[in-house]
């Protein structure tokens, strides 16, 4: 009974990691592919290891397009995804606040609202939005990517309100007894105990936007405003052949700061995510 | 009003009215009201004049009535649009959500491996999304790609996987699927939350882990299901980065998912009075879709709170 325990253990670690391993494999391809030329990556070899460490393909791809360098497309997907994120976290957790402690007159339809808002897909407001910008002259400036985070996103504040139903009520109402006013509640009790939900949203938030390529597309004008995510794409786009070395170094390293993140907050992702609410 | 008044029962006035219910309320509210009203309701309801106008963003718009809706449905290439949208979410919904529930039940097992795991698993989400792995996987499924050359060596004939109407929509659905991380922790965090009881009780009954898994864990995560469904629902029906990069909307339009067509008529040829129209038939069949499974979840969602 104990050797087939053992057994069926061993096998259960091989099948996992050999799946994982499948699974993770494109991503490790192309970041040997950084370190490859146009031959061995087409080579079709499934071997990740570069027969010669080709470290100049990243100095390549560093040089950019135009005399633009990605130093200046790090240094605004940087600007953009952080101030996006940072106002999706501030902005989300005031509206979650408001919507899952405070019983005012019309939080029932609000709630409806804000729901109604999360089922509608970007894409269906993609037109209306644009024309919209495009009258305030917004279109060619980052304003589109940043501005609106800084009224919430109604995936998160759902996010964080299915995980306020798990701090007990007992809080806030001790709290006020001590003294606590409504905001202060929230500053002082809810705000630091979503700390779990918080770092979800800045985890998820912040991939989206770094990854996000039709925003930057539609809005960004000038070669100096891209994004990492459009200067990645204009490798593929060269006129001439593709400089597949350079591309996948470039793509390595629009990586790092979503890896930095995920790696840094990591065991708090699963912690922030609650379903109690979910039921019935 | 005087200022001794002011003073007095005026202040706390002041402050009854600061600490009611409903000013807080709509203080905390406040960012969500003016979003909706500014990002949301305005665009709307100015697309919707927009959709009944001939409008190029140069030259005033001119009005022409509901031309744009009957143009629309003359189109062959949006009704394709919807089609090989639709196909597209019909596919990669139900195999994504297959696959998050069968990793996540996996990894439910007591083992110190299994957060490591749950980040390798959860790594293709993390960055599937980018411009970069869609080039990645452009070249893997590319005519002499990885895939190919390595399918001949298993004497399978090479695919032109994009060069073929009826096997372009494969990698892309695939790359989908591959990105079931999300919906993976959400079942994970719902998986956690079903008692351990239930199963221990099935256990002395005699069930198997066949018949608990489906009686107890199905049941128990039908909520769940539902949430993962309609949200992988909307985001499917938004798939614009990965066809946009590997496939352009090709060939012949096998890949020209609805966004992508919006914004072929919409930015590329500033056909805005047309692309509003099309925003908001895709408003209305969203709906419609969403309603459905709304409707149809009574059946199939077990509600605690009945029971």
């Amino acid at each position: 009974m104990k050797g087939r325990k053992v057994v069926s253990t061993v096998i259960y670690h091989i099948f996992i990691a050999a799946l994982g391993l499948i699974m993770v494999y494109p991503v490790l391809w192309m970041v040997s592919g950084s370190l490859k030329n146009n031959a061995e990556i087409l080579s079709g070899s499934l071997s990740l290891i570069p027969p010669a460490w080709r470290w100049e393909n990243f100095a390549q791809g560093w040089r950019g397009f135009g005399h633009v360098t990605f130093t200046t497309y790090f240094k605004n997907s940087i600007l953009i995804t952080t101030f996006a994120t940072l106002g999706t976290v501030i902005s989300s957790s005031l509206i979650a606040y408001a919507l899952s402690r405070v019983k005012f007159a019309g939080r029932k339809l609000w709630f409806t609202i804000m729901i109604g808002t999360m089922l509608l897909p970007g894409q269906v407001v993609m037109i209306p939005q644009y024309l919209i910008y495009n009258r305030i002259h917004w279109v060619g400036t980052p304003l589109p990517l940043i501005v609106p985070h800084f009224f919430g996103a109604p995936f998160f504040i759902y996010m964080m309100m299915q995980f306020m139903t798990s701090i007990p009520r007992e809080l806030d109402e001790a709290a006020i007894i001590d003294g606590c006013s409504k905001y202060s509640v929230f500053s002082r009790v809810i705000f630091p105990l979503l700390k779990p939900s918080l770092i979800s949203t800045i985890i998820i938030q912040f991939y989206w936007k770094w990854d996000d390529y039709m925003g930057p597309m539609l809005y960004l004008g000038k070669p100096t405003s891209y994004t990492v995510s459009i200067a990645v794409k204009l490798f593929a786009d060269a006129t001439s052949k593709t400089d597949y070395g350079p591309m996948f170094a470039m793509s390595t390293l629009s990586m790092i700061p979503v890896f930095t993140i995920f790696l840094v907050f990591n065991r708090y992702l699963v912690d922030g995510i609650s379903t109690s609410g979910l039921k019935g | 009003m005087n200022k001794k008044k002011n003073d007095g029962s005026g202040r706390t006035g002041w402050n009854r009215f600061i600490y009611n219910n409903n000013t807080v309320g709509y203080v905390f509210l406040a960012p969500f009201v003016i979003g909706f009203l500014c990002f949301t309701i305005i665009p709307m309801i100015s697309s919707l004049y927009y959709s009944c106008t001939d409008y190029n963003m140069i030259d005033k718009e001119t009005w022409i009535g509901i031309k744009n809706y009957i143009n629309l449905f003359k189109d062959e290439r949006f009704i394709n649009s919807i089609k090989v949208t639709l196909e597209y979410v019909f596919f990669s919904v139900p195999l994504k959500l297959a696959f998050a529930l069968f990793i996540a039940f996996l990894l439910t097992r007591p083992s110190k491996a299994v957060s490591f795991y749950r980040s390798l698993y959860y790594l293709p989400s993390l960055i599937g999304g980018s411009v970069a792995v869609a080039l990645v996987w452009k070249e893997l499924f590319a005519r002499k790609g990885l895939i190919n050359v390595n399918l001949g060596k298993l004497g399978i004939d090479a695919v032109n996987w994009f060069g073929n109407m009826s096997t372009a929509k494969w990698p892309i659905i695939l790359m989908t699927v591959w990105q079931f991380g999300s919906s993976m922790l959400i079942f994970a965090a719902g998986l956690k939350e079903i008692p351990s009881s239930y199963y221990e009780a099935a256990k002395i009954d005699g069930a198997n882990g066949w018949q608990s898994f489906w009686k107890i864990t199905m049941p128990c995560l039908s909520p769940i299901i539902l949430f993962n469904l309609i949200m992988q629902l909307i985001s499917s029906f938004m798939v614009f980065t990965q066809a946009f990069v590997i496939t352009g909307g090709g060939p012949n339009d096998a890949t020209m998912y609805y966004a992508l067509y919006v914004y072929k008529q919409g930015i590329n040829n500033r056909n805005m009075g047309y692309a509003s129209a099309m925003s908001w038939v895709m408003l209305v069949i969203m709906s419609v879709i969403t309603l459905i499974v709304f409707k149809t979840s009574n059946h199939w969602v077990f509600n605690e709170s009945e029971s």
